[in-house]
């Protein structure tokens, strides 16, 4: 008992020591966390330790700037759990010790056409910056982002020597702009392009990303790790038909009957729920399995269902499943709802054509958001020796905010750990009650014929 | 330095877009195939033998249910008839024996009354054998009385006495 208490305080300072690539300069004057020059200040180190070639005017350029912020660069919890929960074109699995995993690239410019490249050509370092640019890209907090200034070396690699941000207006809103520092200039950088049409900050940019990005890896990992468990218990249910269930089957057969019996088979009816089983089988086990995985200490902690893009998808394919399947009831529902007076209809016929949007919306975001404020809790709780460290100023402080920190983490993981299952069990119950109302027949007609009597 | 704005989880990008569609799409196709499909129906026929196998237990003992009922009432029926058989043959002995007695009863009174019959018969026969007797007696007497008539009345008295003391009734 005591054994296993200081091998978890271990290995939850091994863990939060890892995950933030801080703790072990501390007390140097290089612990920057989030001062956006963080390469500035400690590329002169990784210099020596990777081996690179680095102007010494960079470095004096570097250590100027790093003094101008000061000895410690206060923690910024805030941009740190951003960073954590974003998607990566690096799989970084311990930052402390520099462990990761680079990624296939696939970037398109329309002016300029496809790269491909493996990551690994960024030279990453500490935080996810990259120390060298590529083809015009280079890669900043895990993200590749484009050089768009005039007279940076547009092909092959160079080194570059750190990042800095400004703050500029854009359509009337304060916006962070990138710029990477080479041969002691600023190069403006311009994000990949997100769909969101500048809502939520992004907007088309110079370039698209279509990488394997850390969270694509990551699902590839899952599925393919739920097909192997899967594919063992269909064949143990297929050697041994008549036999109870034993190994995987046992871990599998409560979910899986719990799914079909509290769920496809009440919203959907007994008659029509296979033909929607695998797919509800699909997004509750998808979802959990990513769920959990990104509860995974020491795997990346990956973000993926927090994502918006990933359950904009899911939403959109259960918006689909559900519209083509809709019966002549469930549009007549819509469209024109019966048996209230008509001057109802077209206020009803609003409504109910704003929900049919409204429904995977809602799904999407209560997903996203649920996973991502999860990781989100657990790294703000994890920030707390960093904040009461002073940023690893003060050791005591560090060591309060540890005491802190655990039982807070253990008390969020223990929570996150019931929202993986409540949520993929929600977003599948929502489905199958979407498509239950819309495959539905003839009910309807009845219950109203029954209310005119 | 951080504003919701730039929530990076929460932009959606056409590259994530494209791979999770991908993967998500193939993950339905080959799970569906491969593993949920075969596994439920794996289920539902498992459940179905399952269920099968409870109703044919229950049909089962059910029968046992019936069977036992049945040899109860079997059982039930056969002491019924044994009490049956044990009383009629409690009355027959009864009878037998009310009869037994009787009969013996009526062979007494008729043993009995012959044997009067007899004694009265014999008595009677004695009787006129007595009353024959004493004819007998008082004739020779009275022969004997007529012989000695002439001798005497005193000495006829005597006479007459001596015979009466003579003559012993038996």
């Amino acid at each position: 008992m005591k054994y296993s208490l200081l091998l978890l305080v271990l290995s939850f300072s091994f863990y939060t020591s890892s995950m933030f690539g801080q703790s072990h300069s501390s007390h140097t004057t290089d612990s920057t966390m989030m001062t956006h020059q963080t390469n500035t200040a400690s590329s002169g180190e990784h210099n020596v330790t990777e081996g690179h070639e680095m102007p010494a005017d960079a470095h004096a350029k570097g250590a100027a700037a790093h003094d101008a912020h000061g000895a410690h660069a206060p923690f910024d919890p805030a941009s740190t759990a951003i960073h954590h929960i974003s998607d990566a074109n690096v799989y970084t699995i311990l930052d402390g010790i520099g462990f990761r995993i680079p990624l296939p690239t696939f970037l398109y410019a329309p002016e300029k056409g496809w790269d491909i490249f493996s990551s690994g050509k960024f030279h990453v370092g500490d935080h996810e910056d990259g120390h060298a640019s590529y083809n015009g890209y280079v890669m900043h907090h895990g993200s590749v982002h484009r050089v768009v200034d005039q007279g940076f070396p547009m092909e092959g690699s160079v080194d570059i020597e750190g990042f800095t941000h400004k703050q500029e207006e854009k359509k009337g809103k304060k916006v962070d702009i990138n710029y990477a520092l080479y041969q002691g200039k600023e190069y403006r950088l311009d994000a990949r392009s997100t769909l969101d049409g500048g809502i939520l900050g992004g907007g088309i940019t110079s370039f698209y990303d279509f990488s394997v990005s850390k969270n694509v890896l990551s699902m590839i990992l899952v599925s393919l790790f739920l097909f192997w468990i899967f594919r063992k218990a269909a064949q143990a249910y297929k050697a041994n038909p008549d036999k109870a269930p034993t190994g995987v089957q046992s871990f599998i057969e409560p979910m899986f009957t719990f799914i079909r019996d509290e769920v496809a088979i009440p919203f959907i009816g007994k008659e029509k729920y296979m033909k929607f089983l695998p797919l509800l089988m699909s997004i509750f086990f998808f979802v959990l399995g990513l769920n959990l995985f990104g509860q995974i200490p020491f795997l990346g902690g990956t973000n993926v269902t927090g994502n918006l893009t990933v359950t904009m998808i899911m939403a959109l394919i259960v918006f689909f499943v559900v519209n083509v399947n809709g019966k002549k009831d469930y549009w007549q529902h819509i469209f024109w709802m019966p048996n209230v007076p008509v001057f109802v209809k077209p206020l009803l016929a609003a409504v109910e054509i704003m929900g049919l949007f409204i429904k995977p919306l809602t799904l999407m975001l209560r997903l996203a958001g649920n996973i991502s404020a999860g990781h989100i809790a657990i790294l703000s709780f994890i920030g707390l020796i960093f904040i009461f460290g002073n940023s690893g100023a003060s050791l005591g402080g560090g060591a309060i905010g540890t005491a802190m920190a655990i039982p807070l983490t253990l008390f969020m993981m223990a929570i996150e750990l019931i929202v993986a299952f409540v949520q993929a069990f929600v977003f599948t119950i929502l489905t199958a009650s979407y498509i239950g109302a819309a495959i539905e027949e003839h009910h309807h007609a009845d219950h109203h014929a029954e209310g005119h009597h | 330095m951080f504003s919701l704005l730039s929530f990076t989880p929460f932009q959606p990008t056409p590259g994530l877009a494209i791979w999770s569609l991908l993967i998500f799409l193939l993950f339905l196709l080959i799970m569906g195939k491969f593993a949920f499909k075969p596994i439920a129906e794996a289920l539902s026929k498992r459940e179905g033998d399952i269920q099968e196998a409870i109703d044919q237990a229950k049909k089962t003992r059910e029968e046992m249910a019936n069977m036992k009922a049945e040899n109860e009432k079997l059982l039930n029926q056969a002491r019924e008839e044994r009490s049956k058989i044990l009383q009629e043959a409690k009355e027959i002995k009864n009878q037998m024996i009310t009869e037994a007695k009787e009969k013996a009863k009526e062979e007494a009174t008729k043993i009995v009354t012959n044997a009067m019959n007899d004694i009265e018969n014999q008595k009677k026969a004695a009787i006129t054998e007595v009353k024959n007797e004493l004819g007998a007696m008082a004739i020779s007497i009275a022969e004997k009385v007529i012989r000695k008539e002439l001798k005497g009345n005193a000495e006829q008295e005597t006479y007459v006495n001596s015979l009466v003391k003579d003559l012993n009734l038996n």
